[in-house]
């Protein structure tokens, strides 16, 4: 099977859907002629042409409200956002216009828009270019929330969300970006809701989403080599729709869950799967639901300073170690 | 204090749009406005009685503005608005029964209940909202001329906004791409003279008017006093060939005048106006009166077809309420209803994985 890098399975996923529908056309800021800021869309411009693949000037509001506009006649653009953090200046557009419009008209109009593009940490960038917005937006009824951590998931959910019928916000990660995994030529779709078992263990759930999925499986290796402790690790790839059941179905195998993410821990994405258990696995626990999540600030600029504001497998396997203590 | 615009001139009633109507046409026009404000006022009435929640801002005083563009409207014309959206609403056709129902909060409402006064849509008129948020739905009208040059289709989008929208940062990205990319996008510029409770001079920068803004980008824009159908089509047609025909935005200012509040909860609008102000507008520029005065001068109406044609709006409004009262309100299950598209058609998609997380 090839492998292929983060950017370039997200680049196949954008090519063939535009091949496959005539109204999917690619919209954000450098994503023709520059070739796109982060490479994702390089290529398309030459390949498609302008009607295709689209400039925008550096105006969130207006690109992606206009996008919302455009879907709700039927077609399905599929929006870059430079960097997720910049949706702050579109939060209108994003909330009140594609996260509601279905349900204030009853029913009648449909939203059919991706707006993808970085969200994460870890980039030396500061704060303002660092949002993890997955739990804000995914508070949104109406909207649809993705984190794949990894090429093949990428590729797959990419294709999916195209062709989903509401609205879906499509987080990807710039460290994964020039990162490699195994995806085959053959077409396939990953379904928005279902999470993936990315390594098999009977002690412990590891259950992350994003670039923090990688991270549990670095952990568990370590747990698993000094420790004698073999983890579940759950990537949810999809934060809204959840797939629920296989949360449950992981830690009743277990017994023993650390929820981690990079997102931020106050009312992050793990305190809602932690409510889940609560409710739902409370029997089956034979520990507390523990949590690492990025060190509750804004984003540390200083390289050698933010590496550790986000979880690290040695932030992970003391947390694991507490709980057979 | 707001500026009273002039008479319209005789050009615009002999503008080739306006000198092809029929008097049948004509007196549509008149029954349209009339549709309007008695349906509002019948709304109003239930609104004391305390019949339904929320806002409800009334578009009174402004109907010419509403029928005169809209009545030029084709297959590919769409419009969309802000939250003073009763008027667009029955203009392009919505009936008054699942409007009032609306308004009441009833399952037959144009949006099951969902959406209120500011939230009426009906796509299937080429109508698409009904907005809440100021100048919200300034990127939404140029997605939607985006939409119809994309489709290779000849149409325009009709965006109506208060002159209280004009200050929001997306009206101007807006016509920036509008006119970078040449799309066929009109911005309708309502200027009753108040954002809520600020005059126009409390609130707005500009030289000779709002609209003239447009001219930094590039973009042609024009003003008209709103109180005359005929005017207002002549204007209005004007954009509309020019979105036809070489796929370029518009920004036409119409001056209007609303007679109540922002909302009906706008309890000061006769303290940041003055009584005699809304009396004189009422008095001497009333859209239903003037073409009124003009139908009966021009030997097209007669006082008697009039008061029919009254009569009629008013029972029908008058039935919208009966409608709207014994019609059944949303079920409770209905809330989760309408918030996925995939969910409610029980897709794969839309059956796979939790979409809702109430315990």
């Amino acid at each position: 099977m090839p492998l292929i890098t983060y950017r370039e399975a997200l680049r196949h996923a954008l090519s063939e859907e535009i091949q496959r529908d005539e109204n999917v056309v690619i919209l954000g800021e450098e994503v023709a002629e520059y070739d796109g800021a982060y490479k994702v869309t390089e290529g398309l411009w030459k390949k498609f042409g302008d009607k295709r693949v689209v400039d925008t000037p550096i105006s969130e509001a207006a690109f992606i409200g206009m996008g919302i506009g455009a879907s709700m006649l039927g077609l399905r653009p599929v929006m870059e956002l430079m960097f997720w953090s910049f949706a702050t200046v579109a939060w209108d557009q994003i909330v009140n216009n594609a996260g509601f419009v279905r349900y204030m008209s009853g029913g009648l109009i449909n939203c059919p828009i991706v707006i993808r593009g970085p969200a994460n940490g870890g980039t030396n960038v500061g704060a303002t270019h660092s949002h993890t917005p997955e739990n804000m937006l995914a508070n949104i009824p109406g909207l649809k929330v993705v984190c794949p951590a990894t090429a093949y998931d990428a590729k797959g959910l990419m294709k999916t969300a195209i062709r989903d019928n509401d609205p879906v916000m499509f987080m990807e990660n710039t460290l994964l970006y020039g990162e490699k995994w195994e995806v085959p030529d053959e077409e396939y779709l990953i379904p928005l809701g279902v999470a993936d078992l990315k390594r098999e263990g009977s002690d412990v759930s590891l259950i992350a989403h994003g670039r923090a999925a990688l991270t549990c499986l670095k952990a568990a290796e370590i747990l698993a080599a000094e420790h004698g402790i073999q983890a579940d690790v759950l990537d949810l790839r999809s934060i809204r729709p959840l797939d629920e059941e296989a949360i449950l179905r992981t830690v009743r195998k277990t017994h023993r869950a650390v929820l981690v993410e990079e997102n931020k821990p106050f009312c992050g994405v793990d305190a809602q799967i932690s409510s889940i258990l609560m409710e739902k696995a409370f029997d089956e626990l034979d520990a507390p639901v523990l949590r690492v999540s990025a060190i509750d600030a804004p984003a540390f600029y200083s390289p050698k300073i933010e590496v550790k504001q986000l979880p690290r497998p040695e932030d992970i396997v003391p947390k694991v170690l507490s709980l057979f203590s | 204090m707001p500026m009273e615009t002039p008479e319209s001139t005789p050009d615009h009633a002999s503008a080739p749009v306006n000198r092809s109507l029929s008097p049948e046409q004509k007196r549509r026009f008149l029954s349209d406005m009339l549709r309007i404000r008695r349906f509002e006022q019948a709304a109003l009435k239930q609104y004391s009685g305390g019949k339904m929640g929320g806002f409800l801002h009334l578009y009174i005083g402004q109907e010419s503005v509403a029928i005169g563009t809209v009545s030029l409207m084709g297959p590919n014309d769409h419009v969309i608005t802000a939250y003073r959206d009763h008027g667009h609403a029955l203009a392009v056709g919505m009936g008054m029964n699942e409007c009032m129902a609306e308004l009441f909060g009833k399952a037959t409402g144009c949006s099951k209940g969902k959406g209120g006064s500011m939230h009426y849509f009906a796509p299937d008129k080429n109508y698409w909202g009904g907005h809440g948020i100021v100048a919200g739905q300034t990127p939404l009208g140029l997605g939607l001329a985006y939409g119809l040059k994309y489709k290779g289709l000849k149409g325009a989008a009709l965006c109506f906004m208060g002159d209280g929208a004009v200050n929001q940062g997306c009206f101007y990205e807006s016509l920036n791409l509008a006119s970078l990319w040449s799309l066929p996008v009109i911005y309708i510029i309502e200027n009753n003279h108040y954002s809520m409770g600020t005059s126009l001079n409390r609130s707005s920068a500009f030289k000779s008017c709002l609209a003239e803004r447009a001219e930094g980008f590039a973009i042609d824009w024009d003003l008209c006093n709103g109180e005359d159908i005929y005017t207002v089509r002549a204007k209005t047609q004007e954009a509309i060939e020019r979105a036809h025909q070489n796929s370029r935005p518009t920004v036409l200012e119409i001056e209007t005048y609303r007679y109540y509040g922002h909302s009906v909860a706008d309890a000061k609008h006769k303290v940041y106006r003055s009584e005699e102000e809304i009396e004189r507008y009422k008095q001497n520029h009333d859209p239903i009166q003037r073409w009124k005065k003009q139908l009966l001068g021009e030997g097209v109406l007669t006082e008697a077809q009039y008061d029919e044609i009254d009569i009629a709006a008013q029972q029908e409004a008058e039935a919208s309420v009966q409608f709207a009262e014994s019609s059944p309100l949303p079920s409770e299950a209905s809330i989760l209803e309408d918030v996925y598209y995939e969910v409610d058609h029980g897709t794969a998609a839309g059956t796979t994985g939790r979409h809702f997380f109430n315990n």
